[in-house]
């Protein structure tokens, strides 16, 4: 049933694309609605910068649900499951226990004493011009792999689902979410982004609700036979539902998996575009409030994504994912198809139009918060407290942050039309490892180490995200693997793909080490600010208020 | 402590509407206190540990799938087998820790930190 189903997919496809054109449409619609409604009452920089900082804990849990689930994760740990059967469902287990640090050493401290960016926290003890500009790059790195993927991606979904093959075609849509993505930002900052995402978090909710009760319902709601099918359907048998089909595979192998295991874990909890969210509402409560929906929202996700996966291989063939998308993403669109009725049928061409935009509305939620945080990093803490010194007007660094937006969206536009081929789970990868390396740990140095200097800080964010990203720019995730960016070259001397497990201690003993020899005594007054605050919220609630 | 203590120096990383705040050595004054020494400690002795224990647990789950192929392959009933039982109990640990945290927040947290916010903000 391989390529027929595919071919008809195709048609299918070709037949109701004014009927994914139209959910597209109607979700950007929507959105730019929602966004003009913001803008109009994005009066002031709290208002830009964190939306007010007056949504509750369930809107904000929501919003993060939003801005966390990615097109990666909806369409690759899917696509991975159906591939590599048990392999592809390690993923979701870092990424939902990596919200455990967030919730336990990062969140509530962060809202209790920053404003609008993690520079505020990072920079709090420290001299303000070097730390802003050293948080401000690292945000800005991170948040650029992290947008690559999701422009990469969208290239590839949406020129499939509609059919777009030509290279021209494909830069058109990665321009217009790129568009899209500047008018969210500029115009509705982040209240207009954060009901963009709690928009997006709700369809995905609800479509990936859809097609695991569909998927069940074709197995007697009974996970047992439902897994039993796809081994077998699978031509692997039980080895499919076992760890090992991906990463068990040499001893190298299963050293990366350590590495990604680790980056996974602790990336979250570094990520700017999260950790900004953490601003939006008003108390520390209300912060912990929202992790916790995060928490429950996430992992109900991640729990459907089983059915869906393993279904998808129960389901289709493997060649018939892998002849639509090699690295699988596209088998949760072909398995709505599939429930709906199948290939031909108007039940599967509609579950296939609306997943796809659902899939769609993924990406630009995400590619919006992501805009968020690195042009606020940019306006809060390069131009604001680096280049003016902390005396520009808040009219000035808003007018500066609404520019960085359209520059950081011009730059991802060309970046992504440049990047469509590239390996997408490769990048988004990089950008939690990048985090866990440079940010986690001066984000908890700072919170916790009375003893933490400048120069600390200094060592481990520019130590972490040197060493990350050398590492990987000479892993086999660039150069001299089948799979690599640069196909036909070998520059690579390092072995691993992911390279948590070098950079992540690096970063911490950097940080250690910095302070250690540091000449300058850490600022025990700035400390106890900080310490008081990140812990008692003293002055939070009156400075969201004015 | 004086209640009519001067205009704190403002914050250079604070916009101009910032309100004001209570001075350094106010701050420095409540970290030495015992009253924040307890806040500190409860939070600390909670969540430091259970964060190693978490932690811990999750890279067990990954040696386990790297290094114990058979085990985790056993069947435990039907086709459900140790790996995604295993799998699956991170998942509701995850849960359970962040019930349990929040709780220990609720009850041990928020009231010993709302004695000294508002002790503090009613000083400044």
């Amino acid at each position: 049933m391989s390529t027929p189903v595919l071919l008809a997919a195709g048609n299918a496809t070709s037949e109701h694309r004014p009927l994914i054109i139209a959910l597209f449409g109607a979700f950007v619609v929507a959105t730019l609605v929602i966004t003009v409604w913001a803008g109009r009452q994005t009066r002031s920089a709290a208002d830009f910068y964190a939306g007010g900082g007056q949504f509750t804990g369930f809107q904000n849990g929501l919003a993060i649900s939003g801005d966390y689930m990615s097109a990666a994760s909806f369409l690759g740990i899917s696509g991975a499951i159906a591939l590599y059967g048990y392999d592809g469902f390690l993923y979701s287990i870092g990424f939902l226990v990596a919200w455990l640090v967030a919730l336990l050493l990062v969140a509530e401290p962060l809202r209790n004493s920053g404003r609008f960016t993690m520079g505020d926290v990072l920079a709090y003890r420290m001299r303000q011009r070097p730390v802003r500009t050293a948080a401000g790059t690292s945000t800005i790195v991170v948040s650029i792999f992290y947008l690559l993927a999701q422009m990469a991606g969208a290239g590839v979904l949406v020129s499939l689902l509609l059919g777009i093959t030509s290279d021209g075609g494909k830069v058109a849509i990665v321009a217009l979410v790129g568009v899209l993505m500047i008018v969210y930002v500029t115009i509705g900052g982040m209240k207009g982004t954060t009901w963009v995402q709690m928009v997006k978090a709700v369809l995905l909710i609800a479509g990936t609700l859809l097609i695991t009760f569909l998927i069940l319902l074709k197995f007697d709601f009974n996970l047992s036979q439902l897994l039993g099918a796809a081994a077998t359907n699978s031509g692997k048998g039980d080895a499919f539902l076992e760890p090992g089909l991906k990463y068990g595979v040499s001893a190298l192998s299963k050293l990366d998996f350590i590495s990604l295991g680790i980056a996974l874990v602790l990336g979250t909890a570094g990520l700017p575009h999260i950790l900004i969210r953490f601003y939006t509402v008003p108390t520390a409560k209300a912060a912990r409030k929202s992790v916790n929906w995060a928490i429950g929202i996430i992992g109900a996700f991640y729990l459907m994504t089983i059915v869906l996966g393993f279904g998808a291989a129960a389901l289709l063939s493997g060649d018939t994912i892998k002849a639509s998308n090699k690295a699988g993403n596209t088998a949760a669109p072909l398995t709505a198809l599939e429930v709906g009725g199948g290939a031909g049928s108007t039940g599967g061409a509609i579950l296939l139009a609306v997943i796809s935009a659902v899939a769609f509305a993924t990406i630009l939620a995400v590619v919006a918060g992501l805009t968020l945080a690195s042009s606020s990093s940019f306006a809060h803490d390069i131009y604001a407290n680096v280049i003016k010194r902390g005396k520009a007007t808040e009219k000035e660094e808003m007018r500066a942050a609404r520019w960085s937006t359209v520059l950081i969206g011009i730059v991802s536009i060309a970046l992504g039309a440049l990047a469509r081929d590239l390996n997408v789970a490769g990048l988004v990868a990089l950008a939690f490892a990048v985090a866990a390396s440079a940010n986690l740990p001066t984000i908890l140095y700072s919170l916790f180490w009375k003893r933490f200097t400048t120069q600390g800080a200094l060592w481990s964010i520019y130590g972490g995200l040197i060493s990350s990203v050398v590492l990987v720019l000479f892993s086999p995730v660039v150069s001299g693997a089948p799979t690599s960016m640069f196909k036909g070259v070998d520059f690579h001397w390092f072995p691993l793909e992911n390279p948590g497990l070098v950079s992540i201690p690096l970063g911490f003993l950097l940080g250690w080490l910095g302070s250690l020899f540091s000449k300058e005594e850490p600022d025990a007054g700035k400390y106890a600010e900080l310490e008081v605050k990140s812990l008692t919220g003293v002055g939070v609630a009156a400075a969201v208020k004015h | 402590m004086a209640t009519e203590a001067p205009p704190p120096p403002r914050n250079g990383t604070e916009a101009p509407s910032a309100p004001v705040s209570p001075t350094t050595e106010q701050f420095v004054e409540v970290q030495e206190g015992e009253e924040f020494g307890e806040l500190r400690r409860t939070y600390r002795s909670f969540a430091f540990p259970l964060t190693l224990a978490f932690i811990a647990w999750y890279l067990l789950y990954v040696l386990l799938s790297n290094y114990a192929g058979g085990f985790m392959g056993t069947k435990v009933f039907g086709n459900i087998n140790v790996a995604l039982v295993l799998g699956l109990g991170q998942f509701a640990t995850t849960f359970l820790i962040a019930w349990l945290y929040s709780r220990h927040a609720a009850n041990r947290l928020d009231p010993k930190a709302e004695v000294i916010r508002e002790r503090m903000e009613g000083e400044a």
